[in-house]
């Protein structure tokens, strides 16, 4: 980065003296040298948002390719292209202009695949993403509005994922069109002319693959990348979350500056990201439209299913019982308009205003910039882990002829487990998750008093067996641990506080000899291998050694 | 036996005197008697063998007009079929259907995709291993056949049909059981529609042909044998086609993509991030 040498005195090099120049006349320097030395928090769960953002970018990219062939038309045309088991079948332009870019057009399919499976994990990440600002609290004040703008993306490339699987006009995306329709005319009051203000008319029409053509090329795209980078702006104006440890606190952020540690990473991370999706779009076949053929209302497949996202609001509508609602009148609310607009409805509208509801409830309106451990606020990750299970098994019900067809279950069964889990299941991972949370609250609480379990077990002189617990800090009179619990990980095994001699250097394989590195420590004269002559191991975390032998090793009640 | 012609003596009889020519008369009208007897009786004798040639299997004696075939394929019937389907192919309540009528192209389909026989009653007749040779098929098939007749099997090349028009008739009528491009589905409480992988042309044909299970009957009216043969055409034209984009994960489209991306693309990346994480 030439343009932040600015040394002082006139630069010499030829490079320098380029910088001097830019600078003279754009002033840049500062800016930039305060954007390199940002400092960004360092934990692997807060690149997930990332993965996102760089699966967007192929999209962008991807999608681009893929508007230079694609014709959006429902014009009739007949196809005369390569693909011989079609050849000569009526279609509609958008279709034959799909299959084209399948077989005649140079790496088309490629792009195509690329673009599909990068949506599917754009979306797939944003979902990850939410599920770790949920679980760690980072959507506490001031960050609501920026939770508010993540769950609009979210909704967002939702309606991306949707029209974009209607463009190619196969008979697959033709059937979830008509599904498409069939939501929007069951909306009470305003459904039919909601249909007809987006068909322009009856189903199917001539005009909805241009509308969503559109919407998904121009509009959607437009407002999410705005809203990305109002995200992104907020994010660096109210810097970036970090988990409570040592030197951490709620007024400072301990991590890499942006250059060079943390953009190497997150340049390594696009590349990973790129690596993953064109490893799939060239291995993997998705969306196969040459297979499904061209849509025609009166055909329909089975196993006719959304890509994943969409897939809990058709497990919604497969385990929903059969209600219309039949008013004086004749007029009909049918049971679809329940567990697709209703159900959908209701879920966003409770995610996005989470936030407000637990500052409601908790009556916790304090500014928050360290996060929390899932198991500290066990009732929010038990209320997440409720919600998780339901739409999972939603989108379970969404594949249940799939299911029931590989795995040879009655699909009435399947149904019924749809419908029985939904209710059940979501109550029952609530009560686990809490009694696991607070296990787990307890476990901490457990080490800090009495010490990390050694596994060194010792006979006391009248015949009793202890085990040997490590203190982590200064004991009081009653062997007990004097430090209080952080909010950040406590140290469970001996290896994590340098017990043993420290890890093997490597992550797929050693880089550097364990011989050598155990030579090291013994040099250092660390850890248990090296002081096991020297040391006598007095403590048990007990009540101290002269306490009574029958409470020997047994956790003690907190009396704190 | 020229003597007995009658024309060979006539003459000589007619012209020798009258008295004679009189009792030439009167011996040709017993001689019309005679003959007009003889042609009842015989044309009652060919009217009788005749009809005992033409007439229909079932009224002649089993004994003596079963071909060798049908006789082996009773056999195997009373062997194998005729708990479920009754003495005399009638059906038994609550166990199997009649199989009057149904010919030997749906005896070819259930027994040649091992769907028969039965080893328990259930939502639907799993196809396992042949249990049958072809001969004895054969003979079932016969067997059937002749005591029942209905659809028999088709010959020639069953492909031989247009591709896109097959592909256009597939998706009309079978896709909404069979899948797309035949990979089968789900039907309700436990019946399935089979995937058509290890089909052959000719079960393809007789299933069509004879609806076996939930299946509807396609017969001749409904699909003309042309187009069967299109339908045929297309599922095995498609069916050993390679995947251009890949690895075809099942070809049933959504379900299997979701999948591969979350067990495969995001637990790559997890695992890409968490390497990053390390590298602190």
């Amino acid at each position: 980065m030439a343009a932040t040498a600015t040394a002082p005195g006139a630069p010499t090099s030829r490079l320098g003296k380029a910088a001097t120049e830019l600078d003279d006349r754009l002033i840049v320097a500062g800016p930039v040298r305060r954007t390199l030395n940002k400092v960004f928090p360092d934990h692997w769960s807060f690149l997930l948002g990332e993965i996102a953002l760089y699966c967007f970018i192929i999209l962008l990219l991807s999608g681009t390719y893929l508007t230079f062939f694609f014709d959006a038309t429902m014009i009739e045309v007949q196809y005369d292209g390569q693909y011989d088991p079609l050849r000569g079948t009526e279609m509609s332009g958008a279709y034959a202009s799909a299959l084209d870019l399948s077989f005649d057009v140079r790496g088309g399919l490629f792009m195509r695949q690329l673009h599909h499976w990068a949506a599917l994990l754009f979306v797939a990440s944003i979902v990850v993403h939410l599920l770790r600002i949920f679980f760690t609290g980072a959507f506490r004040r001031p960050r609501e509005s920026n939770w508010l703008i993540g769950v609009v993306m979210l909704v967002l490339s939702l309606l991306m994922g949707v029209t974009g699987y209607s463009l190619p006009d196969d008979l697959l995306s033709g059937t979830g069109l008509r599904i498409i329709s069939a939501i929007l005319l069951s909306i009470p009051v305003i459904g039919t002319w909601a249909h007809f203000a987006i068909f322009n008319g009856d189903y199917v029409g001539e005009q909805i693959i241009g509308r969503f053509y559109i919407a998904h090329v121009l509009i959607f795209p437009a407002i999410l990348l705005a809203l990305i980078a109002v995200h992104l702006l907020i994010l660096v104006k109210q810097k970036h979350t970090q988990f409570p440890g040592p030197g951490r606190t709620e007024h400072n952020v301990v991590g890499n500056r942006l250059f060079p540690t943390f953009a190497g990473k997150a340049t390594g991370l696009m590349l990973v990201v790129f690596g993953v999706c064109t490893a799939l779009a060239g291995l993997v076949q998705i969306n196969p439209v040459w297979l499904w053929g061209p849509y025609n209302p009166a055909q329909v497949s089975a196993a006719s299913q959304p890509d994943w996202y969409i897939g809990f609001l058709d497990g919604s509508t497969r385990i929903f019982p059969a209600w219309d609602i039949n008013l004086p009148g004749d007029y009909t609310i049918p049971a679809l308009f329940w567990p697709t607009v209703v159900v959908a409805g209701t879920m966003f509208t409770v995610l996005a205003l989470y936030p407000m509801i637990e500052r409601k409830v908790t009556k916790d309106t304090a500014s928050h910039h360290l996060l929390q451990r899932p198991r500290d606020v066990p009732v929010r990750t038990s209320l997440g882990m409720m919600g998780l299970t339901f739409y999972f098994w939603l989108m379970v019900a969404g594949g249940n002829d799939v299911i029931a067809d590989k795995f040879d279950i009655s699909l009435n069964a399947m149904t019924w487990i749809g419908r029985i889990g939904v209710i059940v299941l979501p109550p029952i991972v609530y009560t686990i998750t809490y009694r696991i949370c607070l296990g787990l609250q307890q476990h901490d609480r457990e080490v800090l008093e009495h010490g990390i379990e050694t596994g060194v077990i010792r006979r006391l002189p009248h015949g009793e067996f202890i085990e040997v617990h490590q203190p982590l800090g200064p004991v009081d009179e009653h062997g007990h641990g004097q430090l209080a619990y952080g909010g950040a990980p406590v140290p469970k095994r001996m290896n994590h506080v340098g017990g043993a001699r420290r890890a093997i250097r490597g992550f797929f394989s050693p880089i550097e000899q364990p011989s050598a590195v155990e030579l090291e420590q013994r040099g250092e004269g660390r850890g248990l291998a090296a002081g096991e002559a020297s040391r006598e191991l007095t403590t048990s975390g007990r009540p101290s050694d002269g306490g009574r032998p029958s409470d020997g090793g047994r956790p003690q009640d907190a009396r704190d | 036996m020229s003597t007995t012609n009658p024309h060979s003596d006539a003459p000589t009889e007619a012209v020798s005197s009258p008295v004679d020519r009189a009792r030439v008369r009167r011996r040709s009208k017993q001689r019309r008697r005679v003959a007009n007897v003889a042609g009842l009786m015989a044309s009652l004798v060919l009217t009788g063998s005749l009809y005992s040639v033409f007439a229909p299997a079932q009224a002649a004696d089993d004994t003596t007009s079963e071909s060798a075939a049908e006789a082996a394929g009773r056999e195997l019937y009373e062997r194998s079929c005729i708990t479920c389907h009754g003495e005399n192919l009638e059906g038994e309540p609550n166990r199997g259907p009649s199989l009057i009528g149904v010919g030997e192209a749906a005896v070819y389909f259930q027994v040649h995709t091992g769907r028969m026989p039965l080893v328990r009653q259930e939502a639907d007749a799993p196809d396992k291993p042949t249990i049958f040779s072809d001969e004895e098929i054969d003979q079932l098939m016969a067997y059937v056949q002749a005591n029942g007749g209905g659809p028999t099997l088709p010959s020639g090349d069953l492909r031989d049909g247009d591709l896109a028009e097959g592909g256009e008739l597939f998706r009309l009528n079978c896709a909404s059981c069979h899948n797309f491009v035949g990979e089968g589905g789900a039907l309700s409480s436990g019946k399935a529609a089979p995937s058509l992988k290890d089909t052959s042309d000719t079960e393809l044909y007789a299933a069509m042909l004879t609806g076996p299970e939930n299946m509807p009957v396609f017969g001749d009216n409904q699909l003309t044998p042309d187009e069967k043969r299109s339908i045929i055409n297309y599922v095995q034209t498609v069916k050993f086609q390679a995947d251009p984009g890949g690895a075809g994960v099942g070809r049933i489209g959504p379900v299997a993509e979701g999948l591969v991306v979350w067990v495969v693309g995001i637990s790559v990346l997890m695992f890409g991030i968490f390497w990053m994480g390390s590298k602190a």
